[in-house]
């Protein structure tokens, strides 16, 4: 029997704003447990949510970026349920009329493009995070509490591992071009619940779905999936039935374990949140946020190709993050050649982020520095090995040309200059001058040799060479 | 000191031009109340330390010609977060709770130098009508000590009527405020919905709540509610429109003259007292009497008002306190071993039956399977009740009947029955259901308790009520009662 496979991805996304999403504490990675919060995040008797504006403009952008409608009237609901890392014991959550519906993005899987739908996307709060200590005490920090969310749901169009990740890879990196998020699966900053079905092809009813946990990389979420895919169709083949289950990703074997059976569903009764007033979006706002987005990769990427003559190679790992795209942008925004921009950022610079393990912005290299040392190499002033040390100079936040000057690295390029000590060498290298008139040729290049020897380097050889011919031929 | 025989524009003047001392009336105050609540029973926390040494330091300091109410000693219902003042909405389960921050409410008094008298006794989180829900002891009627002080405002109400305080804090989810006023027969208004900031108020049905005086004269409660009203950044609700200074506009040329009055029909109809309908209906007539017009109208849902209203205040609620799970502040019980326990045990035990009744009721009405028959179904008969209201105002400016259905009734009467305690709200939910301001004013005694006007006004215009209240209260003498309690007064 051949089955067909359904997946739905439920995808969360952390903002980095500065502020949590109802409460003036600042949203910050790794701070003391329990430093930013308040009495808004401790769910106090008698506090009340305001909500960031800021949210609802990142919403606005993502929905953008997934193609969505936006919702011109949202209110917030309350999704009610006991836990120690949620204060208030409700979730402020989208339930009736979420931000964003009928979204979609492309994705491209062995050369077949094929468009997700994306069913809805809404903006809610994180929770905090409990910690079980072995002394038998639990903790509960509440830094996490507050932190605005996006969580986008996807319509059973992803029918393939392969789907899923690639649905992944175009979210993660829309999202990353709105820069709205850092959409980080190791930080936490994109997380990723999973399910999946199979039915027998031709089958108008969708089979039971197994929800999938602990999935920490896109790499797992493919595993998972495949493993999972397999193991519904033993069953089914084998005259089994699937159980509505929640089912653990082990990545050391590669298996999913079961967790836990479902029974029903869970009863959050959701209402309309009482103290928020409804969000009213405008369109003007919503073309004032659209006009104000950064470009999105797939648009970079054309562009790159049709305007600056890249291969569709070098527009691919340009556009990777929006970090490096806008970087490019800006060395050739500065005036820099865009192919020697592009392989400098893909060369050199990616190399040092590498071996540094740092991110573009943490590194004191400037878009001016780069363009600066492109065209101080495209007009001769310095050679390609000479670039190298100033390379290193700008890493340091150094200006190229103040560099080039400060370390005297400035190449010879002056006929007026070079002449003189072109005749002095030919006039100290007799034998080779005669040995270049025997036909030998292998006389050039000693004489070059000495020639640069002699100017220490600096000497521009394409000058270098053009004029000794000329001497040479002269003698 | 006898606080029915000056008002809050007197003692300022007086404190500022130091014909008495913020100490003299601090302590005077407690005198009152000293003499009194033994009998009362409207405090649970006094904060006598505190108040002398800012009374001292205002008297230190004197008193600015600029603020009304600095260095008068001024009560708090015990549901509006005090910094450093226990605070425990009437419950058990915020037994031991001292908050770090003020209600918005108390910063705006505390930037005019007021002081705190106390905390006055509740209904547990608000919920009741009796004020015979606390968790701590029962509030007795100054009119009549058998009888209840109505709730959930009436720790607040009966510390008024008493003469233990000036005024006094409360606040109105479905009638806390109107209804203790009726009953005690002083004045109570409820605000717009969003007119005053909740920030700090212990939450019971967020979109019901608001928070409001209760006084024993008009001008008085008019002056003092232009002092905690605005926009506040806490409170996305509230309201950003310019507040009035209400009572600045209260002088001997306010009168009513054309006011166009509407009487609900249901308001006077079957299940309300006879003898309250006599008080109110001669009343209206005196109204009449000074140039207002009087006339009938219906606000056809009235009837469903009470059903409707004790589906979505209690779904409010149930969510609302959820947040008292004895994890981060509060009791938590002891006897725990494992996370359910701490849920369960804590809030069984922190929690009155009232409480319990309600988180029940408003668990269910929001259960799948349940929402749409009862919160949707509930959420919708609110919008006819309020467009009952937009329909009657668009040719009157106010409306009026009872407050509540009968006098202050004895403790104990319906503390079985939970029911009958609920309809007692009947004439006072529709006017939160709709979010318009509601006040109730002294119009008079029946068997010798007080029975209250209930005036109700377009949204934002208490303007307008204070006015039709005023004229009322300075041509009849009815305000002028006092209970007379052990003949202390």
């Amino acid at each position: 029997m051949n089955f067909e496979t359904t997946i739905g991805l439920e995808v969360h996304v952390e903002m980095k704003t500065n502020s949590k999403i109802f409460s003036p504490s600042p949203v910050q990675f790794g701070a003391e447990p329990n430093a930013n919060t308040n009495v808004i995040d401790w769910g106090y008797p008698g506090v009340l949510p305001a909500t960031n504006k800021g949210v609802v403009e990142n919403g606005i952008r993502a929905a953008l970026a997934l193609h969505a409608e936006i919702e011109p009237h949202q209110h917030f609901d309350r999704k009610n349920y006991f836990y120690p890392d949620n204060p208030k014991a409700y979730q402020i959550s989208q339930s009736v009329s979420p931000l964003g519906h009928d979204g979609w993005v492309e994705i491209e899987v062995e050369g077949e493009k094929k468009k997700i739908g994306i069913a809805e996307m809404h903006i809610e709060e994180d929770a905090g995070k409990n910690t079980h200590s072995p002394n038998g005490y639990s903790y509960v920090d509440l830094n996490r509490q507050g932190t605005p969310l996006i969580e986008i749901v996807s319509k059973p169009d992803i029918s393939s591992a392969d789907e899923a990740y690639a649905y992944l890879e175009a979210l993660r990196e829309r999202i990353q071009f709105t820069g709205i998020s850092d959409v980080k699966m190791e930080e936490g900053s994109m997380r990723v619940d999973v399910n999946i079905s199979i039915r027998p092809v031709g089958s108008d009813k969708y089979g039971t779905k197994t929800e999938l946990k602990n999935l920490n990389s896109f790499n797992y979420v493919k595993k998972g999936l495949l493993f999972e895919e397999q193991r519904q169709q033993r069953v089914l083949m084998s005259g089994g039935e699937i159980g509505q289950e929640t089912r653990r990703y082990d990545e050391t074997t590669g298996q999913t374990i079961l967790m836990r059976v479902k029974e029903g569903s869970d009863d959050y009764r959701y209402f309309p949140e009482p103290d928020l007033p409804s969000l009213e979006i405008s369109d003007a706002w919503i073309k004032e946020i659209g006009d104000a987005m950064p470009q999105m990769p797939n648009n970079r990427r054309e562009r790159y190709i049709n305007e600056l003559g890249l291969t569709e190679y070098d527009a691919m790992v340009l556009t990777q993050t929006k970090e490096m795209s806008d970087f490019f942008e800006a060395t050739v925004a500065d005036g820099a050649d865009a192919k020697l921009a592009s392989n400098y950022l893909q060369g050199d610079v990616n190399a040092y982020l590498n071996d540094e393990q740092v991110d573009l912005a943490d590194t004191k290299l400037t878009p001016a520095n780069l363009a600066g040392m492109i065209n101080l190499i495209n007009d001769g002033t310095i050679s390609s090995k000479m670039a190298k040390k100033v390379f290193k100079g700008i890493l340091e936040g150094e200006n190229p040309a103040e560099y080039v000057k400060a370390h005297g690295l400035v190449q010879l390029s002056d006929p007026a200059q070079l002449q003189p000590i072109i005749d002095e060498i030919l006039s100290n290298n007799e034998q080779s001058v005669a040995d270049f008139k025997n036909g030998k040729d292998r006389a050039v290049g000693f004489l070059v040799g000495q020639i640069m020897k002699q100017t220490k380097g600096q000497a521009n050889p394409s000058v270098v060479n053009q004029l000794l011919m000329k001497s040479l031929q002269a003698l | 000191m006898n606080f029915y025989e000056t008002d809050l524009t007197q003692l300022h003047d007086d404190l500022v031009n130091k014909k008495i001392s913020a100490t003299e009336l601090t302590k005077a105050t407690y005198d009152n109340i000293k003499a009194k609540d033994d009998q009362i029973e409207a405090f649970l926390t006094l904060n006598e330390e505190n108040a002398l040494a800012e009374a001292k330091a205002l008297d230190e300091q004197g008193i600015a010609a600029d603020q009304l109410v600095a260095g008068i000693p001024l009560g708090v219902k015990d549901n509006i977060v005090t910094k450093n003042i226990r605070t425990t909405a009437a419950s058990k389960i915020l037994d031991n709770f001292k908050p770090i921050y003020d209600a918005t409410v108390i910063e705006k008094l505390k930037a005019q130098n007021f002081i705190n008298a106390g905390k006055l006794n509740l209904d547990e989180f608000a919920m009741g009508g009796s004020t015979e829900n606390s968790a701590y002891q029962v509030t007795h009627n100054a009119w009549d000590l058998t009888r209840v002080p109505g709730g959930s405002s009436g720790g607040s109400a009966a510390s008024v009527a008493a003469g233990e305080v000036l005024a006094a804090l409360g606040t109105d989810t479905g009638g806390s405020i109107r209804l203790p006023a009726s009953y005690n027969g002083v004045v109570g208004m409820k605000p717009t919905y969003g007119r005053v900031s909740r920030w700090g108020i212990i939450a019971f049905g967020s979109s019901l709540d608001q928070v409001g005086w209760l006084t024993t004269s008009v001008k008085d409660n008019a002056l003092l509610t232009s002092l905690i009203s605005g926009h506040d950044e806490h409170d996305l609700t509230s309201s950003t429109r310019e507040v009035p200074n209400f009572g600045a506009q209260l002088n001997d040329d306010t009168n009513v003259k054309g006011l166009r009055i509407a009487v609900p029909k249901e308001y006077l109809g079957e299940g309300v007292d006879e003898k309250v309908k006599t008080v109110i209906k001669d009343a209206l007539k005196h109204y009449e009497s000074l140039g207002a017009i009087v006339d009938e109208v219906s606000l056809p849902h009235t009837q469903y008002g009470v059903a409707a209203y004790y589906i979505i205040s209690s779904s409010e609620a149930s969510s609302n306190l959820q947040r008292f799970d004895g994890v981060r502040y509060g009791v938590r019980t002891n006897d725990v071993k494992n996370l359910e326990d701490v849920y369960v045990k804590s809030r069984s035990e922190g929690f009155g039956d009232e409480v319990k009744r309600r988180i029940m009721l408003g668990t269910f009405s929001l259960s799948a399977g349940f929402y749409d028959a009862y919160f949707n179904k509930a959420s919708q008969i609110r919008t006819l009740i309020r467009q009952d209201f937009e329909n009657v105002f668009k040719d009157h400016d106010v409306v009026m009947g009872p407050a509540g259905p009968t006098v202050a009734y004895k403790i104990g009467s319906t503390i079985t029955d939970p029911k009958a305690m609920y309809m007692n709200d009947v004439l006072t939910v529709p006017v939160n259901m709709a979010g318009l301001p509601g006040m109730s004013i002294p119009a008079g005694l029946a068997d010798g308790m007080p029975v209250g006007l209930q005036i109700i006004g377009k949204p934002f215009d208490e303007e307008t009520m204070y006015k039709a209240a005023y004229t009322f209260e300075q041509s009849t003498d009815f305000h002028k009662a006092q209970p007379n309690l052990g003949g202390q007064n």
